[in-house]
Order: C-alpha cells, then sequence, then structure tokens
C-alpha cells in the first residue's frame, strides 16, 4: 500500500492479550474511529466489524485514501444508522494495515517491520482486542453490534464470548465457518500473491516495493465472488471496453476484464499484501462451534441478545442456507432472532450497495430496538 | 384486534412461550407481549409482513411453515398458534404433527366450510362460496383443503389427538363446542377454534 498510517487514531491495549496460537501480546496499537456522538445514557451506541478488506473509516471521507468510507451507503446522517442519532464505531482489525497491529508494523524486537514473524491472528483475537476499545471509551453495554462477512463472523464471536456487552445484534451474510469452497477461494487469493517474486516470503517490506501483480489478481478474485453471475451479466455481458471489436490481443477487450483489471490495481494502493495472507487465514481458522464442543447450540445458549440475522438471495459466496444455519441454531437455544433474506441480484456486496429494501430493515430494526433498550435501561 | 385474536389470547395463560406461525404483520404477538408478557415468536413467509414485524421489534423468521418447521425444536413452545392457515398447506396432516411435536398445546384457527352461508351457497347457487372468512374465488383461493370443524373434530379423534377446548365463532358471538352440539354449532360457526395437544 502507498499510505502512511502512523498518524491515525488509536489506542494502546496495554492489557495482555493471549492469541488462539499460544503466543500473549500486550502495548499494541488498535485503530479505530466514531462517528455521531454517544449520549448521556449510553444508550446509543453501535460497533460495526469491518470485512476482510474494509477499515474503521465506515463513513464520510476516508482521510487516508480521500475515498468515500466503505459503508457509506448505510451509515451517516440522516442514513439507516444515523450517526445524528447514534455513536457507531468501528475499529481496525489487528492483523490489517489501517493502523492497527499488523504484519507491516514493527517489530520492537528486531526494528524491523514484522511481515511472516507476525503471529497468526484469529477472529476471536481480532474481537478480543476490540473488546479492550470499548472499555476505553466507557461504553458498558453496546445498543448494537453488526457487521457483514468477515464482519459477521466477528460479531458471531463477539456475541458469543461477550453476550451481555450488547443489546441486539445484526450479522449479516455471513456463516459460522469457512466452507471448503469458502477456503478454496481464499487459497486462491494467497496463492496468488505468494506466486508473485516480489513478495519473497513477505519480506518485500523492508525492500519498499509490493507484490502489485499478485495482490491485483486475489482481489479480481474476490471481486468474481462478491457478485452474482445474474448482476455481472446485466453489467457487462460481452460489452466491449470502448472498442468496437476484438483487438485479436490479451488487452482488456471485454468490460469485465477491464472492471477486475480497475478493482485489482487500485487496491493495491491501499492494501498490505501480508495483511490479507493473514485475514484469509483467520477467516479459514474461524468456527463457531469448534470452541463449544456442543455444537452451534451451545455457543448460543443463554444469550439475551436479539438477533436480526439477514441474508441476500443472490449471494453464492455466503448462502441464505448457511445464515439460516445459524437462525436455527439460534432458536435451537431458544434466542431471540428473527430472519430476513433481502431479494436481490447484486451478491455478496448486497450490503455495500444501495440496497433500499435492506437498509430498511436494517434501520426499522436498530430504531425499534432502540426503544426497547432505552426501555430496559430505565427500569 | 379481530374478534379471533381475543379469543385465541383469552386461551393463552401469562407469561408462557408462543410460536405464531404465520404470525402476518405481528398483531396477535404483540398483543400477546403486551397484554400477557409472553415470549412470542413469529414465522411469516410474506415478506412485507416480515418487515412489518421487525419494524415494530418482534421477533420474526421469514420462511415457510411448510418445509421450515423442523427447525424448533421438540416442544420449545408451550403454544404453537395456527391461524386460519392449516387448509392451504399441501399436507395439513403433516404441518399439524409438526405444530404438535414443537408445541406443548397448539391453538388452530379453520374457516368452517361447514358454515350455512357457505352450504346454501354451493346448495342453492351451485357455485363455490365466497364470504368474508373465504373471501377468494376457486380459481385463485389458496385453500387447498378446506374442511369443517365437524371434519376436524373427528380428524383428532382418529389420529389420538386431545381436544382440550373448541370454541366457534359466529360475528361477535363465541360459543364452546363440544361433542353433544358439534352438528348445530358446524352449521351456525364461521370460524372454528381448536386447543389441542
Amino acid at each position: 500500500m502507498n499510505y502512511k498510517t502512523e498518524n491515525i487514531k488509536h489506542i494502546i491495549v496495554e492489557k495482555p492479550l493471549k492469541l488462539d496460537c499460544g503466543k500473549t501480546i500486550k502495548d499494541f496499537p488498535l485503530a479505530y474511529e466514531t462517528y455521531g456522538k454517544l449520549n448521556k445514557n449510553k444508550d446509543n451506541a453501535i460497533l460495526v466489524f469491518h470485512a476482510l478488506t474494509g477499515d474503521q473509516f465506515v463513513s464520510n471521507i476516508n482521510p487516508i485514501t480521500k475515498k468515500e468510507g466503505w459503508w457509506v451507503t448505510a451509515v451517516g446522517p440522516g442514513k439507516a444508522i444515523d450517526t445524528d442519532k447514534y455513536f457507531v464505531i468501528c475499529a481496525n482489525v489487528i492483523g490489517g494495515c489501517m493502523g492497527s497491529w499488523g504484519p507491516k508494523e514493527i517489530d520492537k524486537k528486531t526494528n524491523e517491520p514484522y511481515g511472516l514473524n507476525f503471529p497468526v491472528i484469529t477472529i476471536r483475537d481480532m474481537v478480543n482486542a476490540q473488546e479492550t476499545l470499548l472499555d476505553y471509551l466507557g461504553i458498558n453495554k453496546l445498543l448494537c453490534a453488526t457487521g457483514g462477512s468477515m464482519g459477521g463472523m466477528q460479531l458471531l464471536e463477539f456475541c458469543s464470548t461477550f453476550p451481555n456487552r450488547t443489546f441486539s445484534a445484526i450479522p449479516i451474510a455471513c456463516s459460522t465457518s469457512h466452507s471448503a469452497q469458502n477456503i478454496a477461494l481464499n487459497e486462491l487469493a494467497r496463492q496468488a500473491i505468494m506466486a508473485d517474486p516480489v513478495w519473497d516470503n513477505g519480506k518485500y517490506i523492508k525492500k519498499n516495493v509490493q507484490p502489485k501483480n499478485g495482490l491485483a489478481v486475489a482481489r479480481m478474485v474476490g471481486h468474481i465472488t462478491y457478485l452474482s453471475e445474474k448482476g455481472m451479466q446485466e453489467k457487462f455481458g460481452r460489452k466491449l471496453q470502448e472498442k468496437a471489436d476484438y483487438e485479436f490481443s490479451f488487452n482488456a477487450d471485454f468490460q469485465v476484464e477491464s472492471y477486475l483489471r480497475h478493482q485489482g490495481y487500485t487496491f493495491v494502493e491501499r492494501f498490505d499484501a501480508n495483511s490479507i495472507l493473514y485475514i484469509t487465514r483467520a477467516m479459514d481458522y474461524f468456527d463457531l462451534s469448534k470452541k463449544f464442543k456442543g455444537g452451534l447450540l451451545e455457543a448460543f445458549k443463554g444469550q439475551k441478545i436479539k438477533y436480526l440475522v439477514i441474508s441476500f438471495s443472490s449471494d453464492w459466496l455466503y448462502t441464505t442456507k448457511e445464515n439460516k444455519d445459524i437462525v436455527i441454531a439460534l432458536n435451537a437455544s431458544g434466542a431471540d432472532v428473527s430472519f430476513s433474506e433481502i431479494t436481490t441480484d447484486k451478491g455478496h456486496d448486497s450490503f455495500l450497495v444501495n440496497e433500499p429494501e435492506f437498509l430498511k430493515t436494517l434501520k426499522g430494526f436498530l430504531d425499534s430496538m432502540h426503544t426497547k433498550f432505552r426501555n430496559e435501561k430505565r427500569i | 384486534m379481530k374478534k379471533e385474536f381475543k379469543v385465541i389470547a383469552d386461551l393463552l395463560p401469562q407469561n408462557i412461550r408462543v410460536l405464531d406461525v404465520g404470525c402476518g404483520d405481528g398483531s396477535l404477538m404483540s398483543h400477546l407481549i403486551q397484554e400477557k408478557n409472553i415470549e412470542a415468536r413469529g414465522l411469516e413467509l410474506e415478506k412485507e409482513n416480515v418487515q412489518k414485524c421487525i419494524y415494530r421489534g418482534l421477533p420474526v423468521i421469514q420462511g415457510n411453515a411448510e418445509t421450515e418447521l423442523h427447525q424448533f425444536p421438540n416442544q420449545s413452545f408451550d403454544y404453537v398458534i395456527l391461524s386460519q392457515t392449516l387448509q392451504a398447506f399441501y399436507n395439513p396432516e403433516k404441518v399439524l404433527k409438526e405444530l404438535l411435536r414443537i408445541g406443548k398445546s397448539v391453538v388452530i384457527s379453520i374457516p368452517n366450510f361447514g358454515y350455512w352461508k357457505v352450504r346454501a351457497s354451493l346448495l342453492f347457487f351451485g357455485k363455490m362460496p365466497v364470504t368474508k372468512t373465504l373471501p377468494n374465488s376457486w380459481y385463485n383461493t389458496p385453500n387447498l383443503h378446506m374442511c369443517t370443524v365437524k371434519d376436524l373434530f373427528h380428524f383428532c379423534i382418529e389420529k389420538n389427538i386431545k381436544i382440550k377446548k373448541v370454541i366457534g365463532i359466529n360475528e361477535n358471538n363465541t360459543s364452546e363446542i363440544k361433542k353433544s352440539n358439534l352438528e348445530i354449532k358446524n352449521f351456525f360457526s364461521k370460524l372454528g377454534i381448536f386447543l389441542i395437544g
């Protein structure tokens, strides 16, 4: 990536944190951003967990990339998650590259960037780190925690590890563990990065270069999985890119090729290749039922959290069936759960784009939860 | 609120767990939560209704009762309610079994095909009846398995399902239906509400 991240708002987590891999870390940076104001009663805080390539800049203009925040469609003044009303918090995951402790940060022992010396982290490690932010901000119980895709995984882990820290939860387009296909697609992304000779076992960062080609291919793979077949066909079809006929070359003749190349090569500017390796690994290792030997049911047992699970009809990365499995487990454990499948052609990406039915559902649930949470606090 | 819902609500004790299958816009659920401190859950097929429930903060799962009741564990609810939907399933017997598996008791309401106006329509006009409780024409009705109060009564006996109470509704009048007055109530009730299980 091309951006400096030293001066990003962050806390230093002093509390020792035991990672799943066995190592214990402390005094590490956790970068975060907030939107809106925490009210007196502290009943309006919403924690957002970001997805694989997201960061803490949910809304407004990302001060680092100068582009719009990744969830600007849903979060902001007057939006579904209304920052005039709610206090929205988002932290960059550890392992990431937007100011939190990650593989591009300097290892104090060697005075060099970690690279592959960075420990393999898990979704639970990410969540444990973020819990300390709530303490720092003085929030005992959130109104709601939400996240899509990997954000949803973090959310499920958060709810089962800290069931008393949120009143409600909205897992969006996620699953409780990666399928073989999910792992395979992530492996494809990792292999693309590792096959780039510039990657050099993760040591590229010391030489101040980047495995741009590998990282761009990894992003292209991702982008295909975020769209639905129908959505892609409607958007691109066989349309040619600013030309009347085939060029009989390997340039981007088709619009879809040009789109993928653009996505790939703009991504390398804002993301670190090693971070992709670490974060995709964390996603693959995630298995909510593993910690609870009784299976998923145990993971949700005794929780008072009010859930709304949302899936998208054309999402083939985290299908409606996988989301329904979460609902079934929640139901079996007697939890308070709602479920809605949004009908759309926009695929997995639906939660990031302007999908009115989704945004309406999100807003309706949040506002009703806010009323309930306020009443609960009053009693 | 509909008379039917009032009758159903009166059948239920306070502070229990209820699953409302085909909960519509959540009117009954919301009444049960407010008036009886009942922990209610809904299952609803229509997207618009699901959203209405969500906006009201009612826990609702979008899904099809015909195929998705298996997700609820055995005896996980004190009462399961099915309002005027039994006749619309492909396999009402199977659905009924599922309801009895999930709930310790089951409340089912049915539009009564034995109601005298329904009978008269067929007898005197030779046409499929269209009434307030059966508002659709033969070609667009969702009702595949119409039955009478007497039919369901006999069905329960035949299948060894315990009938705890049956109430007939005609306009604003309600009355208890028993074996002894079954014939007459089957003639005068627009709607039958069965508490079984």
